[in-house]
């Protein structure tokens, strides 16, 4: 099953306090491998805490991240967010459009629920 | 920086205290903290929020050698030998990072970059780059954030969080203070935050509008178009923005009234589709308000000095970021010249990143392409950019360590009081060094 969503990577209190413990600490590397689903996609889609999914975006980028339920009412139901990083940054095109800035927020990005299969 | 005796007689341990020390992690650059310093090691970090007592207490000195040559460690003058061949020895050279190294670092890489025909961008390129096409663009109403704190009586935040981001902007600066103008503080403030979801930072808003995603373009023109009086079509208006044409009237009217409003704009606008076209609606939209109330416009800026890395490197250049000097006289093209585009092409074929982590933070293809080729690293802390380096230094924390000059968001400069020494050199010693070894493979005198 596969669904489209749009992905707004941003800055957390605890991936900022991450980057000064250390990028290979645990704080800093749980903040940017989890990724925000609302709460009402979470019960639509099935997913547990935990649960595995896969994100492609439309030029070809794909990563698998496990999900967590965003705060309720932080999340708008069809919105992703995840903790700048190494995810997030997979999924940047390569191409700035003249500015200098990849897209690196409102991300179109195709959902395919993995389960935990892969965990 | 005042002592207060030994912990422990007939210890070598010293308690130090360190007054009005400046946190060097994001840009509201706080210089009201009080640090205790135990043994080389910060044990607190009174008034600092929760990103700068993680920045204070984590700063230990890094045991790791100050210098790696392919992952061995080496001497430090080898090292520098060694960057300043890798520096030389290319046709497209390029400079990246500065946002948290002092600006008396940041001009010598301006320096070096000048000697070796070099390209030198900051990470400003991938923050608030798009905001700095569109103040050559448009211009910027400006203030500093003491007129903010005295006189702002509406506060606005469009793609903003600053609870998360800059955890004293509310209290220090935007929102709480009470001021000349705005005795009552928060009372005497209207705060307003415009974004695609609920932050925290939300609930400190008297108004929260959250637009539809990637419609910030069309919010802002809204905004501007009933500043002017023109009539809109409400379902269009609604469509577009998410919200109501009434509720966008209602806040037109309130900026109206107000007596200095301010605007903090973030990253999701920069980092949103439309990228410069976005703020250059804001900076019009803040500009257009000037016609009937004193309006102003600020970024909130991230790091602790990419604010200072725009003003050295625009002092130096005449360009803020993404400057090429490869014709032997700078030229500026965002797309062109920025890192990200010249690691996503392939182009350049050697580089230095100084205090950044482009191999965390930059797209696949860039990322790919700067593991492939020779590069020097900069940093206090160990990353993937210092990993994949062929030369890294391991280099005193500013701010903490090292001494110098700092840019706060609002391009008010500051100096720095660190705390205690590092066995570590600093970024401009490194930099220093390494000019000096460069010059001297050009054949320059010193």
């Amino acid at each position: 099953m596969t669904e489209m969503f749009i992905l707004i990577p941003g800055r957390t209190s605890d991936q900022g306090c991450g980057i000064s413990e250390g990028k290979f600490q645990e704080k800093y590397q749980k903040q940017i491998t989890s990724l925000q689903v609302a709460p009402g996609d979470m019960e639509r889609l099935a997913l547990a805490e935990g649960d595995w999914v896969r994100l492609t975006t439309e030029f070809g980028q794909q990563v698998e991240v496990a999900v967590t339920a965003a705060k309720k009412d932080e999340l708008p139901e069809g919105l992703l967010f995840i903790a700048y990083g190494d995810i997030s940054s997979r999924l940047m095109g390569g191409d700035t459009h003249g500015s200098g800035m990849p897209t690196s927020k409102g991300i179109d990005v195709e959902l395919e629920v993995l389960r935990s299969e892969t965990a | 920086m005042a002592s207060v005796g030994s912990v422990e007689p007939g210890a070598r341990s010293e308690l130090t205290v360190v007054e009005d020390a400046v946190c060097t992690f994001c840009g509201c650059v706080c210089d009201d903290i009080d640090l205790t310093v135990e043994n080389n090691h910060i044990t607190q970090a009174q008034r600092a929020c929760v990103l700068g007592k993680a920045w204070f207490l984590n700063h230990a000195i890094d045991d790791r050698p100050s210098c790696l040559i392919d992952g061995q460690p080496a001497g430090l003058e080898d090292g520098y030998q060694r960057a300043a061949e890798i520096l030389t020895g290319g046709k497209y050279p390029i400079v990246y990072g500065l946002s948290d190294s002092p600006c008396e670092a940041q001009r010598v890489a301006v320096s070096i970059v000048d000697w070796i025909d070099g390209t030198i961008d900051t990470t400003t390129s991938v923050c608030h780059g798009p905001s700095g096409m569109a103040f050559q663009g448009v211009g910027e109403v400006t203030c500093t954030l003491g007129e903010v704190a005295n006189r702002g009586d509406f506060i606005m935040f469009w793609g903003s969080n600053p609870a998360e981001s800059h955890p004293r902007h509310f209290t220090k600066y935007s929102l709480m203070p009470k001021g000349m103008f705005v005795p009552n503080g928060r009372k005497d403030r209207t705060c307003v935050i415009v974004d695609v979801r609920k932050t925290k930072s939300a609930k400190a808003a008297d108004i929260f509008l959250q637009i539809k995603p990637r419609k910030d373009f069309e919010a802002l023109w809204t905004l501007r178009a009933l500043a002017k009086g023109i009539e809109l079509d409400a379902r269009q208006v609604e469509s577009e923005t998410g919200i109501e044409l009434s509720v966008w009237q209602d806040l037109m009217d309130r900026m109206k009234a107000a007596k200095f409003g301010v605007i903090f704009f973030g990253m999701g606008l920069t980092m949103t589709r439309g990228k410069h076209a976005n703020s250059e609606a804001l900076l019009a939209l803040t500009r257009d308000l000037n016609a009937y109330t004193r309006f102003t416009a600020k970024p909130n800026r991230g790091h602790g000095n990419v604010t200072g890395a725009d003003n050295v490197v625009a002092w130096r250049t005449g360009y803020p970021f993404g400057v090429n000097h490869n014709r032997g006289y700078p030229r500026f093209n965002p797309g062109e010249y920025t890192t990200s585009d010249t690691l996503a092409r392939g182009e350049a074929d050697c580089g230095m990143m100084i205090a950044c982590d482009p191999m965390a933070n930059f797209s696949q293809p860039a990322r790919e392409h700067l593991a492939s080729i020779p590069y020097i690293a900069l940093d206090s802390k160990e990353t993937p950019t210092t990993r994949a380096a062929t030369v890294a230094f391991t280099v005193a924390t500013y701010g903490i360590n090292a001494p110098g000059t700092v840019y706060r968001m609002d391009d008010v400069p500051i100096p720095l009081r660190p705390a205690f020494k590092s066995p570590h050199p600093s970024d401009f010693e490194v930099l220093s060094n390494i000019e000096t070894r460069v010059k001297a493979i050009r054949g320059v005198r010193s």
